[in-house]
């Protein structure tokens, strides 16, 4: 497979995430679709470290795992962010007894 | 056309579709099982490019801890369609959706004519992505990140535990 079909389709999950995030007022909804984004991201890293095994592989024998080494740090930051964020979005749900994010605006004043 | 290559395509129209069914659809609970597709779609592509380990870790973290913690969320708010907040203001939405189809108008313009086209992905072979490998890397160059990111774990554990707890309110 070219790597420019990697690029594309790790775009068009990228991009659809970002119409989530910026059309849905349910903030679950708009955290997965963060979590849908930071996949986009993962992939084309895998993607990006497959092919440059092709190129590097004999002059960098372990550059390939390292890359594939940094995903499954993504990884572990996200399964972290995840409860965070979730302890938040339900303490949010207890206090407001709603999941709007427009809810949150009254943190101007 | 190989078998890779149908494979490839097939996982791809499986991790698009479940991406805009998780945007696109009503309740929350629909949202979460397709988001689940698409990470099996996305644990599929790395099974193909042979990375097995990322595979097993996607499927673990993501399909089998996260995604069961969204659905736990979900469930005890006891959400559904009809207490979808709605989107009161239509040119919002619009906006939103020109604004990604733009960005991402951009970005193709930007890479469909880039050199690195001539590139291959090296598919169903190379030991990159091997256990042994990886857990070779991970505990001779990276174990001090890796020790790091169990101190991270531990303050997120307490984070959330803190964050959640209810607050206790003292009569004056």
């Amino acid at each position: 497979m070219p790597i420019n079909y990697y690029i594309f389709l790790s775009l068009a999950v990228f991009c659809i995430g970002i119409i989530g995030v910026l059309t849905r007022r349910n903030s679950i909804i708009i955290f997965m679709c963060v979590e849908l984004m930071l996949n986009a991201a993962n992939l084309l890293l895998v993607a990006f470290s497959k092919m440059h095994h092709l190129v590097l592989g004999t002059n960098f024998p372990t550059l390939a795992s390292e890359a594939q080494v940094f995903v499954f740090f993504i990884m572990v930051v996200a399964a972290a962010e995840v409860s965070v964020g979730l302890a938040i979005i339900v303490m949010l749900y207890r206090n407001t007894h709603s999941v709007d994010v427009n809810f949150l605006n009254r943190l101007k004043n | 056309m190989g078998i890779a290559a149908i494979l490839f395509w097939f996982l791809s129209a499986l991790t698009i579709g479940g991406a805009i069914m998780v945007v696109a659809s009503k309740n929350p609970v629909y949202s979460i099982l397709y988001l689940i597709i698409t990470f099996f779609a996305i644990s599929g592509h790395y099974v193909l490019m042979n990375a097995q380990f990322l595979a097993i870790v996607n499927i673990i973290v993501y399909a089998g801890a996260i995604m069961v913690l969204f659905l736990f969320v979900v469930m005890l708010m006891n959400l559904n369609a009809e207490s979808e907040p709605p989107q009161k203001k239509r040119y919002l939405f619009f906006a939103g959706v020109v604004a990604g189809c733009s960005l991402m108008l951009v970005l193709v313009a930007a890479l469909k004519s880039s050199s690195s086209q001539i590139q291959l992905v090296q598919m169903g072979s190379g030991d990159v992505g091997l256990i042994s490998n990886l857990g070779k890397v991970l505990f001779t160059d990276y174990v001090f990140p890796f020790e790091i990111s169990s101190v991270l774990f531990l303050s997120a554990m307490i984070g959330a535990v803190v964050i959640s707890k209810k607050e206790v309110v003292h009569p004056e």
